[in-house]
């Protein structure tokens, strides 16, 4: 019988907050890049993960899942075609496995609950440290249903992300904040994923009491497009995420590492 | 967690059922049941759930519920003898007409009490999901009554085989919005009805019309439905002078099932059985048969019983009945089948077809084609069983199905 040590030494879910407090140190909030695995299709994966990773600081996966509930159209258009292209989570962790090189960034997976529980709780934790997952984002496991996810994971030191939202009340906020590694997912707006946000000064507010409360970085998503936005955020979050844009730029066919650099402020 | 073998203490929970005691403080029946939802709409779940536990024993809430159920929706419904097919399948068969209340099915039932209730909290705005139209009829009959804007999504697929009632809606006042996105049914209206309520999740209520969703969904919708099997019990017990030996439902997501079963969950002489729908065979992607062929996880807010493949990812169904056309179950009949309170079996199309055939024409009652499925499992069951008790929960009424009967039974013939 092998006894983790899961304390003292450096555990996956650590090179997510560093990537993101260096990148904050440089003066700027840091980058999560995301792509929708399998999508346009599987044959470019390893190179648009890489071109990706060159430019974010950390790169968030989507598991792509047949009810998407929390995305907007671009997402499920992604997850769809992707899954019409034959994905399955077993191909993205032996792709990750084998990747050479790894790529720079810390890597994230954002997966709906139930691909993971058919994969086996039992075995996630393990399979998903040797692929090199740091993190994970888990859209519809709120903190109540999660004990079980987090204990697995705990196992092996990789984080379980917290979302927050516009709508979550003061004491919810605090819990989440205390609950949540690697960093928070500050959600900007309540809807789903993709549709751009203006944002007003309410958004800032919000971010700045989610950054007074929280122990770990404060990453804002959800409608995040351009550098203006990524300018008036600066500040009040430590890092923004980048999704629905990057996906419909991989979907263009176009380099997703120059769209990426134009964020940067 | 292995898919398959789910571990569990049937008897520990047989009793716990039988004590009435789910959904338990966690929104979970036994091991299903639960709230897998995005962080959003949690503190609108929790809002939902203290206002059920404040407003549903309120008098006054029970008083103006009650006068709409009366006066409004037409209850109680009648229970009906069916002499003709009594003699025919070599049974005693009693129909419980739910096809009699205001709009043609039992979904009204739940509508105009969350709607009384979204009222109570102060919503501005209502959505809702619809399969067959019955829930969406429903739905904006009721926000027509309470003066409450109404939207309702609803597959691209149903809205072309329920025609009719997408007419209905659009006249009642709701703006009716066609689902282009996943499997185009049942499934994917719920997926972008989600979507909406996450947008506005304060001034937003959702009219879930099925036992299933996030808690405390499964369990309001059972509360709302109890009326059903409350009124049926009686009337057994007066018109037929016993319970029956056997109860018969359809299931789908289970809503009008759980309405008629729960009252008897206690007689545990009494069986209750509910037919899924068969669609044209056991493989997967032929049916909509949860209990039947469904392995646990989550998909829409609840842990229960799903079509999916083995990576986790959701199957599309097939049935010729929009309304059972959905790959989950709710949760609390996953449990009740899993203790083996629920038997369950598939009704195919065609046999399902031919029962809906059989009682227009030997009772003079044009049933769903959702409610067929129970007809078709009732009748099996009768000729097993020769001189039982029947009770059958006919859910609703077919004039909306004319569209697929036109193309299926009256093929040809007109």
């Amino acid at each position: 019988m092998t006894t983790l040590i899961t304390t003292g030494t450096a555990q996956p879910r650590d090179s997510i907050s560093t990537a993101i407090k260096d990148a904050a140190a440089s003066g700027r909030p840091a980058v999560v890049g995301f792509m929708t695995a399998g999508f346009p299709d599987r044959a470019h994966f390893a190179q648009n993960l890489r071109a990706i990773a060159t430019e974010a600081d950390v790169v968030e996966i989507g598991v792509p899942f047949s009810d998407p509930m929390a995305d907007g159209a671009t997402i499920q258009r992604a997850s769809f075609a992707s899954l019409q292209g034959g994905f399955t989570l077993r191909w993205l962790l032996d792709e990750l496995e084998v990747m050479q090189p790894r790529p720079q960034a810390p890597v994230l997976l954002m997966s709906y609950l139930n691909p993971l529980l058919a994969f086996g709780l039992e075995r996630l934790p393990e399979v998903a440290k040797k692929a090199g997952v740091s993190g994970f984002i888990i859209p519809d496991l709120p903190y109540e249903e999660s004990a079980d996810m987090r204990a697995a994971l705990d196992r092996v030191g990789i984080a379980l992300v917290q979302m927050v939202t516009p709508v979550t009340p003061d004491k919810r906020l605090k819990m989440l904040c205390a609950a949540s590694q690697g960093f928070v997912y500050a959600v900007t707006m309540t809807g789903t994923t993709g549709k751009s946000v203006a944002v007003p000064d309410e958004v800032l507010d919000y971010m700045d009491r989610v950054k007074s409360m929280s122990p770990v970085p404060v990453c804002a998503g959800f409608g995040i497009r351009t550098a203006e936005q990524v300018t008036r955020m600066q500040g009040h979050v430590d890092g923004v995420v980048v999704g629905s844009a990057l996906v419909e730029v991989l979907e263009r066919g176009e380099d997703p590492a120059k769209f990426l650099r134009r964020l940067k402020p | 967690m292995k898919t398959q073998a789910l571990e569990i203490d049937r008897e520990a929970l047989l009793a716990q059922t039988l004590r009435g005691e789910f959904p338990d403080a966690r929104g979970r029946f036994g091991p299903f049941g639960g709230r897998y939802v995005p962080e959003t709409l949690v503190p609108a779940l929790d809002r939902l759930e203290q206002g059920i536990r404040d407003i549903l024993p309120d008098p006054a809430f029970k008083a103006e519920l009650d006068l709409q159920l009366r006066t409004w929706v037409g209850r109680p419904t009648p229970l009906t003898y069916a002499a003709t097919l009594s003699q025919r399948w070599g049974a005693e068969v009693w129909l419980k007409r739910e096809d009699l209340a205001h709009t043609g099915a039992h979904k009204i039932n739940n509508a105009i009490g969350q709607g009384l209730l979204a009222k109570r909290l102060g919503a501005k705005r209502i959505v809702a999901e619809t399969g067959a139209g019955q829930h969406g009829v429903a739905t904006a009959a009721a926000c027509a009554r309470l003066g409450m804007p109404c939207t309702v999504y609803m597959g691209s697929i149903d809205m072309e085989r329920q025609a009719p009632n997408v007419g209905r809606m659009r006249l009642l006042g709701a703006e009716v919005v066609p689902v282009t996105g996943g499997d185009k049914t049942l499934r994917a209206a719920i997926d972008e009805a989600l979507r909406d309520w996450v947008s506005d999740p304060n001034g937003t209520f959702y009219i879930l019309g099925s036992a299933v969703g996030p808690h405390p969904y499964p369990y309001m919708v059972r509360e709302f439905q109890r009326v059903i099997g409350v009124e049926a019990r009686a009337q057994m017990l007066a018109q037929a002078g016993a319970l029956p030996d056997v109860v018969v439902a359809c299931v789908g997501g289970g809503s009008n099932a759980i309405g008629l079963f729960h009252p008897f969950i206690p007689d545990t002489e009494v069986k209750l059985l509910g037919f899924e729908a068969g669609g044209i065979g056991p493989g997967l992607g032929q049916n909509a048969a949860s209990l039947a062929y469904g392995t646990p996880g989550v998909l829409q807010g609840c842990y229960s019983l799903l079509l999916q493949d083995e990576h986790g990812q959701i199957q599309e169904t097939q049935s010729v009945s929009a309304g059972l056309d959905y790959p989950g179950v709710g949760p609390e009949h996953a449990l009740l089948a899993s203790i083996g309170r629920l038997g369950f079996a598939a009704s195919e199309d065609d046999e399902s077809l031919e029962a809906l055939s059989e009682c227009s024409r030997y009772e003079g009652i044009l049933p769903a084609i959702e409610t067929a499925h129970a007809f078709a499992g009732a009748r099996k069951y009768a000729k097993k069983n020769p001189g039982c008790r029947i009770l059958i929960g006919l859910s609703g009424r077919g004039d909306k199905d004319m569209p697929t009967l036109q193309r299926t039974l009256l093929k040809g013939k007109i």
